[in-house]
């Protein structure tokens, strides 16, 4: 702790102006900013970690602010688990534990939760899937009978099955409408293909959404959703001594229904050669939304404090270089940014904006200069800004329960140390220069990039050609999303 | 940035008699607090939360789109854009570099009344969003410039085409508002301002909204999280004393805005499937039969039990989603409900859906357990609310809202009653007067296309 404190108050320092005015004065000096105390040491919150007789794992964190408590079970299997030819999978089966479930209904469950005060959510990411309960306290022990039939004895009615499938078909057919939709969903298919698992979203495709039947999510339901494969997180106004009785009267008995699945077993795609232009036709949008990357890393990528520290500096907070070039700078867009998006494998790396249509070439030239630039050393300011911003904020994201469950969600999923927050605002300070240039050369090689346009292609193909970035393919909505 | 949210849609109630459990305790409800006015009229509210060492800097000025005329719609919030780009003391760009190298987060925003802006960020670097906050009160003319507005200008214009143009169904908000209220009534222009106006904002205006609205003592500053609370007060004196009382600033003009009859549009867009709104003018933000209006929209259309949801979207299946909100401003309230049509089904037969399950809250008081099921809910969201304290909708955003609609800044216990009075009569008798069949907008949206059909 000692040691991070004098590297966070050292950094604070070299951003201000050194030698400020005294604090007690009368009128304000505004010849600089004010001289900065440092900042409070982060109080990490204490996981007291129990098992159930069964061996299910029990997180507590106390957080007595509100009398309100946050219980997420977090089973490890998400649609990087879907079968091949049943993509959706996973996602339509988190859908469905809550539509039916022990002797409840799909309507007394939403009554249930309702009257109780509470929110419950059920979904699915490509690493896992989770049940997320929110109560206020007092009704802590109406609810927990209700959580353990959604979690354990969902019913997965035909009825309902039927009901999400052509919810799901429609939005599939609304995400036509939408320009900043269909250049997400475009460039993941470019970016990893039909095969792999990330080329097509969670819900699946019109074709694989209607191949699914209820013994798939039976058996998707049996073969992940076990104890051993699960933990189940309480943070809120309780205690574990208090809480954890109650949990083994509705978990304790759980037991596996079979054999356990096997972990997400999404390969790493093949990085992509050379670079390629898709532009997709939105006839008169009135911007053109980009997409520009490649295969990105892994969570957990060895690199991963020096990618998050050099893509803050190109895209990932406001005063980061996209940003600033194409929306301060140029005024081409009312913003851009760039993530990584890391996954139990390789997730993509992307830069993104919506920019007007007639500068749409113009702004594919910027990215392409900061996406150029940022291969170069960072100055030690820019550096400085950034870690910092990243380890000052910090603290604020353990701020409501809500926030705290989603932090620990984190290390459940990626199954990081003990020790992950403690020794993270140091391992974001000691990333240095070399170490932010050497991960952008390597994971930053726009040369290489995938570049997908979706716009006004009478307007904006001749402006994107000239660029000569490489080969143009021309595609309509439908083929961008073909199946 | 902005937003266009209605005012505190955060309510609750201590009631829970289906479930017979007892009811949290009201005191995890209050926000104590310190306030004060400065001698330029600044009103300065406090609020210590030390439970994490982080402090909000929210900070409202009594001004929104409401105080444009035509010709000039859009101004408020491009002058906001504009309060992010430097003052005297703060170089171009400093604002958010400064704040981001301090771990902080920023970001304003305008709707029809106010706009609003705050800083969140570690406790020890308070000073600095003071320093920031008041340069830019009391010295953001000295170095703007009509390069300045020039710039903010077209991130705006890609603003609107982001957030409406491009934007599936994205007109359809523009025009409803354009139908529901009168020709030159304030709400009838969109906050984020018309292509030809914001083309047509010229320095010179900007200049004059900076004087005539951005003036101490037409603003409330809150400072909660982490704080000692002399030392801040000293601290507030301290920055943002220097900052010069303006004139009082003219207050919004309104005509009265009545609907006589059922005015009816149809607007055709690039999208899939059409969608229906119905809209109504209602109650002002905390004027009676607002409250029981926001639990009308849920009673309807909030969960799978509500009767819209239900019908529409659960047995029937004719509609992808429907929604329904009681949106309280300042100057009048709007009642809209939204749905969209499924390959297969018509405008028609959702409407008569909805007008069935109009008629029949008009016709009897819902249950009271469907009472309380929303109840319950409004009840638990606001104890959620009490979680953080910066950001939009945070506590000393949520103290700066209830300041600002006059009932003082812990406003919590009153704003509670409103909902906790109501009876299932009031629901009733809230509809029948607010949501009358034959005085309504119905917008209508239709692909330019024919929608693909799959049943």
């Amino acid at each position: 702790m000692d040691e991070h404190l004098r590297a966070l108050r050292g950094s604070i320092l070299a951003l201000v102006a050194l030698g400020g005015m005294a604090f007690a004065q009368e009128r304000p000096d505004r010849s600089r900013p004010p001289v900065l105390t440092s900042p409070a040491p982060l109080k990490l919150p204490a996981i007291d970690k129990r098992t159930l007789a069964n061996g299910l794992a029990v997180w507590v964190v106390e957080s007595h602010e509100v009398p309100i408590v946050q219980l997420s079970l977090i089973v490890r299997a998400g649609g990087g688990n879907d079968p091949t030819g049943k993509f959706g999978a996973a996602s339509l089966t988190a859908a469905m534990l809550d539509e039916g479930a022990g002797t409840r209904s799909a309507l007394a469950i939403a009554d249930d939760v309702e009257l109780l005060g509470a929110t419950l959510t059920t979904a699915s990411s490509y690493d896992a899937s989770a049940i997320r309960l929110n109560v206020p306290i007092e009704r802590l022990d109406g609810a927990l009978p209700l959580l353990a039939d959604v979690a354990l004895r969902p019913a997965f009615p035909e009825k309902e099955i039927e009901r999400l499938r052509q919810e799901r078909l429609t939005a599939l057919l609304q995400a036509r409408d939408d320009p900043s939709s269909i250049a997400g969903m475009a460039f993941a298919r470019i970016v990893f293909g039909p095969e792999h698992r990330y080329g097509t979203g969670l819900i699946g495709t019109e074709t694989s959404l209607k191949a699914l039947s209820s013994g798939d999510l039976r058996a998707f339901h049996a073969s992940y959703y076990q104890p051993p494969n699960a933990t189940l997180l309480v943070v809120g106004d309780t205690t574990a001594d208090d809480v954890v009785p109650r949990l083994e009267k509705y978990f304790g008995e759980w037991r596996p229904a079979g054999a356990l699945g096997r972990d997400s077993v999404v390969s790493i795609a093949p990085q992509l050669r050379e670079r390629q232009v898709y532009v997709v036709d939105k006839p008169d949008a009135a911007q053109s939304q980009l997409r520009i990357g490649w295969v990105g890393v892994p969570r957990s990528a060895p690199d991963y404090f020096p990618l998050i520290v050099m893509n803050t500096v190109l895209g990932g907070a406001f005063t980061s270089r996209l940003n600033q070039n194409l929306r301060e700078e140029h005024g081409y867009a009312y913003g851009a940014s760039s993530a990584f998006d890391m996954r139990l494998s390789a997730g993509p790396f992307v830069a993104a904006a919506g920019v007007q249509t007639d500068k749409t070439a113009e702004a594919v030239g910027e990215f392409f200069s900061e996406l150029n630039g940022i291969r170069a050393p960072i100055e030690a300011d820019e550096l400085d800004k950034a870690k910092n911003y990243i380890a000052l904020g910090f603290p604020a994201e353990f701020e409501t329960t809500t926030d705290l469950s989603r932090r620990l969600e984190e290390l459940v999923v990626y199954r990081l140390s003990d020790d992950y927050f403690e020794r993270y605002v140091p391992s974001v300070l000691a990333v240095t220069a070399k170490a932010a240039q050497g991960v952008a050369e390597q994971h930053v090689q726009p040369s290489r990039f995938a570049v997908v346009v979706v716009g006004d292609r009478k307007t904006i193909e001749p402006g994107v050609r000239a660029l000569k970035l490489g080969p143009v393919r021309v595609m309509t909505v439908e083929e961008a999303l073909a199946p | 940035m902005r937003m266009r949210l209605p005012l505190a849609l955060l309510v609750m109630s201590l009631c829970s008699l289906s479930l017979g459990a007892q009811a949290p305790s009201p005191a995890t409800l209050e926000a104590p607090y310190t306030q004060f006015t400065l001698a330029n009229g600044l009103t300065v509210i406090l609020h210590r939360d030390a439970s994490v060492p982080i402090v909000s800097v929210n900070i409202w000025y009594h001004v929104g789109s409401a105080n444009e005329r035509l010709g000039r719609t859009g101004l408020a919030h491009l002058f906001e854009h504009l309060m992010f780009e430097g003052s005297a003391h703060v170089a171009d760009g400093a604002f958010d570099t400064l704040l981001e190298a301090a771990g902080a987060s920023s970001n304003g925003s305008t709707d029809t009344d106010r706009t609003n802006y705050f800083i969140d960020l570690p406790a020890n670097a308070l000073e600095l969003a003071l320093f920031l906050e008041s340069d830019r009160m009391a010295y953001l003319l000295e170095t703007m410039s009509p390069e300045r507005v020039n710039g903010q200008r077209e991130v705006v214009k890609n603003e609107r085409r982001q957030s409406y143009e491009n934007r599936p169904y994205g007109m359809a908000s523009i025009e409803l508002d354009r139908m529901l209220w009168p020709q030159g009534h304030p709400y009838s222009w969109p906050t984020i301002g018309s292509m030809e106006d914001l083309t047509a904002a010229s320095y010179d205006d900007i200049v004059a909204f900076f004087k005539t609205y951005y003036a101490p003592n037409n603003a409330s500053l809150v400072i909660a999280g982490d704080i000692d609370i002399a030392r801040t007060r000293a601290l507030v004196e301290k920055w943002f004393g220097e900052a010069s009382r303006g004139p009082v600033a003219p207050p919004p003009v309104a005509p009265p805005a009545v609907l006589t009859e059922i005015k009816r549009k149809t607007l055709t867009d690039q999208v899939q499937l059409p969608r229906l709104y119905l809209g109504w003018l209602t109650a002002r933000a905390y004027a009676p039969g607002d409250a029981a209006l926001g639990v009308a929209a849920s009673i309807l259309a909030e969960g799978k039990n509500s009767r819209l949801y239900t019908r529409l979207v659960y047995e029937m299946q004719m509609a992808q989603d429907v929604t329904a909100v009681q949106q309280g401003a300042a100057l009048g309230g709007s009642f809209l409900i939204v749905a969209t049509v499924k390959p297969g089904y018509t405008i028609e037969q959702i409407q008569k859906v909805v007008d069935e399950e109009l008629d029949r809250l008009r016709r009897e008081p819902p249950d009271r357990r469907e009472l309380q099921r929303v109840l319950n809910q409004v009840e638990a969201s606001f104890y959620r609310g009490m979680e953080r304290v910066g950001g939009f909708g945070g506590k000393a955003d949520q103290l700066n809202a209830y300041y600002f609609a006059g009932g003082g800044p812990d406003f919590h216990a009153e704003d509670l009653a409103r909902y906790m009075s109501l009876s299932p009569a009031d629901i009733q008798a809230a509809v029948l007067r607010w949501l009358p069949p034959d005085r309504r907008v119905e917008l209508i949206v239709e692909p330019v296309t024919a929608p693909t059909t799959r049943q």
